[in-house]
């Protein structure tokens, strides 16, 4: 079966310092990936590449999405063929209210209204109480996960690339996000690669395979639970010996 | 006669609408529904009407201030008498109209509101140019009354063409536990702008707030300020403003607070955003104190709109004119003025547009 977003041979550079040697994968319609890695391995360069944000240079290697070549393309072209990022810390947007960019998001006007399947998400999310709150400001943690979570919902991306949806988040708010992401991937056929450092996720999204980014390259492995666990037993690098003893995806 | 619509849209829901058309008054009716509840006249029918309306003339603000204060007084075009009777409540907005209709001419104003006792009015005025007329000058000398526990909020939406001079002379004397609300919107390009309206808050317990939204965009020129002088034991005053330039344009945001009075407080804050290399922002704020127990703030803020933010609304499938225009629109916050919500929608609204074309 076709990939939905390959990259092949990924090379990538922030300020002149290489952080991606060599990554490869695919994500097929419907699949979720779930990326592991240390501080500083290079997980957020990683979807910042495939977003197409500025500073990430791509040396070499293809971003190949639906067929077509996006390494290219600016920002809001992925955005505008189905790339969705979720922000580890979403920025504040001062003078901009959640319930206008959640409107852009679904591309309506400032004065449509939400249907009421959308409403009801809000009400999921939690989030009625904040749109008419400027995006993000003054929100903890949790709440800007969940706008963020939401937002990309509206989006309808094709593929989803979120960083750490699961950080700084309750339980409750968790089992919301990552419920309503493995729904979302059930019904439309989307797919995502997911950052996470915690293995708790993995209890409410069905993740395909577990992959490690460490020393610029990327591992993945079919049994995503047991990376997690093997993480925690032998460290990062430990894990990938284990895990090559087994069978290796990419 | 609504170039973006300023006021609400129902004629019923205007307490007054008054048009004043060139040098002549055209019409002024007061609508049937506020009877009892607001007068509203031409100036110099007033005049002769009312003889202590003369003790109000030339009483805030004096005829020989400068140049401009003289021109008005040596010869008036016209302007308006508005009072807001003891105790009515006006809560749908006034809608005066300003309008120069030919071209090199030089309009010279004076109006006199007084909110009487205990009142409460909201008034918009719209100053606006028809648009097939270049060169022209506007002097508007406004006094305004707010008696003890009056409530006034006063929005001025400029919309004049950009080869026009306008020159606002206005100035408030504020009674006892009376509140005046001076809004002041800036949104079409203009030539040259030059005002500094000053508030005596007289009373104890008055307050005054002057809130601006300033978008300076195709080399305009505005030099916007405003002063408190808080006289009264108690006296507030607070003053926001935001300012946005574009395009070769210039913006001059001056405030001044002068606590005077025994505990008053007062609170500046001015906000702005530069988004060429070609245009120039200044923010001059003045605090005195003349009390151990006056207490006056300040804040400013002058900067370009965050890379990062813009890039956000980027991944939201947003271009970066979208994005900048929604930051931008954002920024210039019509919540700020603290009107009704049916009128804030209506700024937003016009302020959408002016950001849009």
């Amino acid at each position: 079966m076709d990939y939905l977003l390959e990259v092949k041979n990924l090379r990538v550079e922030l300020e002149d310092r290489l952080i991606l040697e060599d990554v490869s994968f695919g994500l097929r319609s419907s699949e979720i990936h779930v990326l592991f890695g240390p501080n500083g391995s290079g997980k957020t360069s990683l979807i910042s590449a495939i977003a197409g944000l500025p500073g990430y240079r791509i040396v070499s290697g293809r971003i190949i999405f639906m067929g077509e070549d996006i390494t290219g393309k600016s920002v809001e072209e992925r955005a505008r063929l189905g790339i969705g990022v979720g922000f580890q810390t979403p920025p504040e947007v001062t003078g901009v209210k959640l319930v206008d960019l959640l409107k852009l998001c679904l591309g309506k006007g400032s004065e449509d209204e939400f249907s009421a399947e959308e409403i009801r998400l809000i009400e999921h999310f939690r989030l009625q109480g904040f749109l008419n709150r400027e995006v993000n400001v003054g929100f903890s943690g949790g709440e800007r996960k969940r706008a963020e979570i939401l937002q990309l919902l509206f989006l309808k991306p094709k593929v989803m690339l979120l960083d750490e949806p699961d950080s700084g988040v309750d339980v409750e708010s968790l089992k919301i996000i990552a419920g309503e992401i493995q729904r979302y991937i059930e019904s439309s056929g989307a797919s995502a690669l997911v950052v996470t450092h915690k293995g708790d996720i993995l209890d409410y999204i069905k993740a395909k395979y577990g992959c490690v980014l460490l020393n610029g390259k990327l591992y993945c492995f079919t049994n995503p639970k047991r990376v997690y666990e093997d993480i925690k037993r032998e460290g990062y690098e430990g894990c990938i010996k284990c895990q090559m003893k087994g069978e290796e995806k990419w | 006669m609504e170039a973006y619509g300023v006021g609400v849209a129902r004629e019923e829901e205007r307490a007054g609408t008054f048009f004043h058309v060139d040098q002549s008054t055209l019409y002024s009716s007061v609508n049937e529904l506020f009877k009892g509840k607001i007068e509203l006249m031409d100036i110099r029918e007033a005049l002769q009407r009312y003889e202590w309306l003369s003790d109000y003339m030339w009483n805030a603000i004096q005829e020989s201030s400068d140049f401009f204060t003289k021109k008005v007084a040596e010869d008036l075009s016209g302007g308006y008498f508005l009072r807001i009777l003891p105790g009515a409540e006006v809560l749908f907005p006034l809608q005066s109209c300003l309008m120069i209709t030919q071209e090199g001419m030089e309009q010279r104003i004076h109006n006199i509101i007084i909110a009487e006792e205990n009142s409460k009015a909201h008034l918009i005025t719209s100053c606006l140019q028809h648009s097939a007329v270049g060169k022209a000058t506007h002097i508007g000398v406004t006094e305004v009354y707010v008696k003890r526990g009056a409530y006034l909020n006063s929005t001025m939406v400029h919309q004049w063409g950009d080869e026009t001079v306008v020159r606002p002379r206005s100035a408030s004397i504020i009674e006892e536990d009376g509140t005046f609300v001076s809004n002041y919107i800036c949104l079409r390009p203009v030539m040259d702008v030059q005002m500094y309206p000053v508030a005596y808050c007289r009373g104890k317990g008055s307050k005054v707030i002057f809130n601006s939204i300033l978008y300076g965009h195709r080399g305009s020129f505005i030099d916007a300020g405003s002063k408190a002088v808080l006289d009264g034991s108690e006296s507030r005053a607070e003053m926001i403003s935001r300012a946005v330039t574009r395009e070769g344009s210039k913006i001059i945001v001056r405030g001044s607070i002068e606590g005077n009075g025994r505990e008053c407080r007062g609170h500046l804050e001015c906000k702005g955003l530069i988004l060429d290399d070609e245009s120039f922002i200044q923010s001059i704020p003045e605090l005195i104190a003349r009390s151990k127990s006056v207490e006056i703030t300040h804040e400013a803020a002058i900067g370009r709109i965050s890379e990062k933010e813009i890039l956000y609304l980027m991944t939201r499938k947003l271009s970066k004119e979208q994005a900048t225009s929604l930051i931008v629109r954002g920024f210039m916050d019509a919540s700020i003025m603290g009107l009704p919500e049916a009128l804030t929608a209506e700024i937003s609204r016009i302020i959408e547009i002016a950001t849009k074309s």
